[in-house]
């Protein structure tokens, strides 16, 4: 299983290197990362992918929590909480039918056609794990040229202790 | 949320000084009375300023040398270690000193020069990114930007590496920080938004804890590293005798609880009593005492403790439940938390128990073959025990050696057997055996090592001769790299490979033209070296030589020619469970 791990860190140089080398360096895998500042502009928020059963999600949680400039680590998989990632991919399209078919697609699941060239249309498309899967799952038949994804990024939906304490 | 710490404490009124001036200032700070360490080119203003400072300092003959000494020091005196290299070589070669202590939890601070900020990453002379290469083998590290950063980052760096579990730091020094003025004063306290070492104790844990020991009726107490770095010795002991409890260490963990104990069983796993590692497999509850169930104490996982409920104490969150299965986890200091839970439990006799554990210690002693005329190994330790009269501080190598250290020296006080658990490192012994004579001046050290290990860090011999330190080196020679060699015997079908020093009948790849007696003279290389030396090869000869050495307060070297072919028992193999236990002896 998947787990969507955030992780509050100094806003340091080196950080992302220790975490990233932290879990690497144990032999798990990190499928999606992504980096940013919070509103705090000292502290960065990393949300990590990880896929693993409990027993290694628990020792990521763990060591990452262990480090010395890891603030707090938020396994948001156990918890109310929204996910998104952004995409954006170039299908190919031969013929003025193909380009249709995707557009049809894209609009289906709220995706923008945000460049069309004489060859290919480039789609941006919002969603959750769930909905990315399902909509590259149906792009197979097509032939994908390019694709770019910004990684899970995700918040919870309600407000936990420490939070509120802030 | 604002961190509290003050990196710059900017005070006008101070005078300026230099970035170098600041890492004397901060080692003064915290207290330490002994610098190890080796020059070179990005830090000769540290070295400039270290002219003038008021502690010691040892100058080693290799940066490895240097790490190690300032851990022994640690492992013996409970201070951090602290050492001073330079960048490039100088700081890669510090690199397995600290993955040995980053394993053991020892804490060190390890200052390393670097070339000046802007010529990082340039592939200037003597650049290596250090922080890079030592941020797996660390508890943390800082590349210092700017001189207003250093006195804070010095206190942080001495704060993570006692607090917690321990551990060593670097801190990576540019050439031009080490110039750079600043006003800068220390920080009065440190804390750190991001790093709380201190756990409060979680009474519900506690009672149930209480509650698991008063119920049981075969426990164990089995106990770690953590309970000496813990200061935990004495608590250990009223727990262990309240309620009448078994107690087997680890080899981390070696006089925690006194060998000379009827409770004792001494050292559990791979090597460990067969009491030991009956008593584990028999027992109820298995108490662990800062131990991290590691592989050579473990064997087989799944059949590791399997009638007991397991209790975990551990400062380390991420090593509850890490290898084994683990009914209740006890977040916190060892030392706290047993003094927590001791007045609620009730004081038992566990006759039954007892007496079956008895039965064990009785019929399975450690044992060797009898020695005509060739000395055994385990005969050499038997001897420094009883010629130092039980009190001889002892540092070891890795290997065959280092298992009868453990077997046959009974060990009363913790701190007094100090060896490269986790990582293993051949050539920690001698460097060691020297930081810990600096720490503790009085104390009889003797080195126990083998022909191999001693091999690796020979130099270092010259800073105990020209420090005039009464330490001990006995070397264990029995012309085999012996612990590969004996998993060949017993593992690989005799089929010795790249085991065997200066002999003949190698592997046909290996062949040397003319095999040499005493390759090297190791008596030679002492004595080259400025140390008093000798070679004994009759057993009657082991205790004369070891009772010269010890009353002379010099520098020795005794080389002890051992039987070519004991092996260390009993062993259970590896990822094996008890009843596999290999015992020849018996």
């Amino acid at each position: 299983m998947k787990h969507i791990i955030n992780c509050l860190v100094e806003n340091q140089p080196g950080v992302l290197a220790r975490i990233v080398g932290l879990i690497s360096g144990r032999g798990y895998n990190i499928e999606t990362l992504n980096v940013g500042p919070t509103a705090d502009p000292t502290v960065s928020k990393m949300t990590i992918v990880v896929p693993g059963d409990a027993h290694v999600i628990s020792q990521v949680t763990h060591q990452l929590s262990k480090q010395v400039d890891v603030i707090e680590v938020v396994n948001m998989t156990n918890r109310r909480h929204l996910d998104r990632e952004l995409i954006l991919l170039r299908v190919a399209s031969q013929d003025h039918h193909g380009r249709v078919e995707v557009v049809e697609l894209a609009s289906l699941f709220n995706a923008r056609v945000v460049a069309v060239q004489e060859d290919s249309v480039t789609v941006q498309m919002v969603g959750n794990q769930e909905t990315v899967a399902d909509f590259l799952r149906l792009l197979k038949p097509y032939e994908i040229i390019d694709i770019s994804r910004s990684g899970v990024i995700a918040v919870g939906r309600e407000v936990i202790e420490h939070e509120r304490a802030k | 949320m604002n961190d509290k710490t003050a990196d710059k404490t900017t005070d006008q009124a101070q005078p300026q000084k230099t970035g170098a001036q600041c890492v004397i200032d901060g080692l003064v700070e915290a207290g330490c009375d002994v610098l190890f360490g080796y020059p070179g080119g990005a830090v000769l203003d540290i070295f400039n300023a270290l002219y003038d400072a008021p502690f010691q300092f040892v100058l080693t003959r290799h940066e490895q040398g240097a790490v190690h000494m300032a851990d022994g020091y640690a492992r013996a005196t409970g201070k951090p270690g602290c050492c001073l290299v330079t960048s490039g070589p100088g700081a890669t070669n510090t690199v397995t000193g600290l993955a040995t202590a980053y394993m053991d939890g020892i804490p060190l601070v390890c200052f390393t020069g670097q070339v000046a900020l802007n010529m990082i990453g340039n592939d200037a002379f003597q650049e290596a990114d250090v922080i890079g290469i030592t941020r797996p083998v660390t508890k943390h590290n800082f590349l210092v930007r700017d001189a207003d950063e250093l006195p804070g980052i010095i206190a942080k760096a001495f704060y993570i590496a006692t607090t917690g579990k321990p551990g060593p730091v670097v801190i990576d020094i540019p050439k031009n920080v080490q110039k750079q003025k600043t006003a800068a004063q220390p920080p009065k306290t440190v804390s750190m938004r991001a790093y709380h070492p201190d756990m409060p104790i979680n009474p519900a844990e506690i009672a149930q804890f209480a509650d698991l020991i008063n119920r049981a009726s075969r426990p164990l107490l089995y106990v770690g590293g953590g309970a000496v770095s813990g200061g935990a010795s004495d608590v250990l002991s009223a727990l262990a005798h309240k309620a009448n409890i078994p107690v087997c260490t680890t080899l981390m963990a070696m006089g925690v609880f006194s060998d000379n104990d009827p409770l004792s069983l001494r050292m559990l796993g791979m090597h460990g009593s067969v009491a030991a590692n009956y008593a584990v497999d028999h027992c109820d509850l298995l108490i662990s005492v800062g131990a991290r169930f590691d592989d050579r104490v473990t064997g087989k996982i799944s059949a590791f403790a399997s009638k007991a409920t397991i209790v975990h104490i551990d400062i380390d969150r991420s090593s509850i439940g890490k290898s084994v299965r683990t009914d209740l986890g006890v977040h916190g200091y060892v030392k706290p938390v047993l003094e927590a839970v001791l007045p609620f439990v009730l004081a038992a006799d566990h006759a039954e128990w007892i007496e079956q554990v008895q039965r064990w210690k009785e019929r399975f002693p450690f044992t060797y073959p009898e020695q005509g005329d060739v000395i055994m190994p385990q005969f050499v330790i038997e001897q420094i025990d009883a010629v130092s009269k039980g009190q001889a501080v002892i540092t070891t190598d890795v290997g065959q050696h280092q298992m009868w250290a453990t077997q046959f020296f009974r060990y009363t006080r913790p701190r007094n057997f100090i060896s490269s658990g986790g990582l293993g490192t051949m050539g920690f012994g001698l460097p060691a055996c020297i930081g810990a004579q600096f720490g503790r001046k009085d104390e009889l050290m003797v080195c126990i090592t083998g022909d191999g290990g001693i091999q690796m860090n020979f130099q270092e011999l010259v800073v105990a001769v020209e420090h005039q330190l009464p330490i001990v080196v006995v070397i264990i020679n029995n012309g085999f790299l012996g612990m590969v060699r004996q998993w060949q015997e017993l593992f690989y079908g005799r089929r010795y490979s790249g085991v065997m020093l200066s002999q003949h009948e190698r592997a046909p790849n290996e062949h040397i033209p003319e095999a040499k007696k005493y390759l090297p003279d190791f008596v030679m290389m002492a004595e080259a070296h400025g140390a008093c030396a000798r070679r004994v090869t009759k057993p009657e000869e082991v205790a004369p030589a070891l009772a010269e050495a010890f009353a002379s307060r010099k520098t020795w070297v005794i080389e002890c020619i051992v039987s070519p072919d004991a092996n260390v028992y009993p062993m259970i193999p590896p990822g094996s469970h008890v009843a596999e236990m290999i015992n020849r002896t018996v």
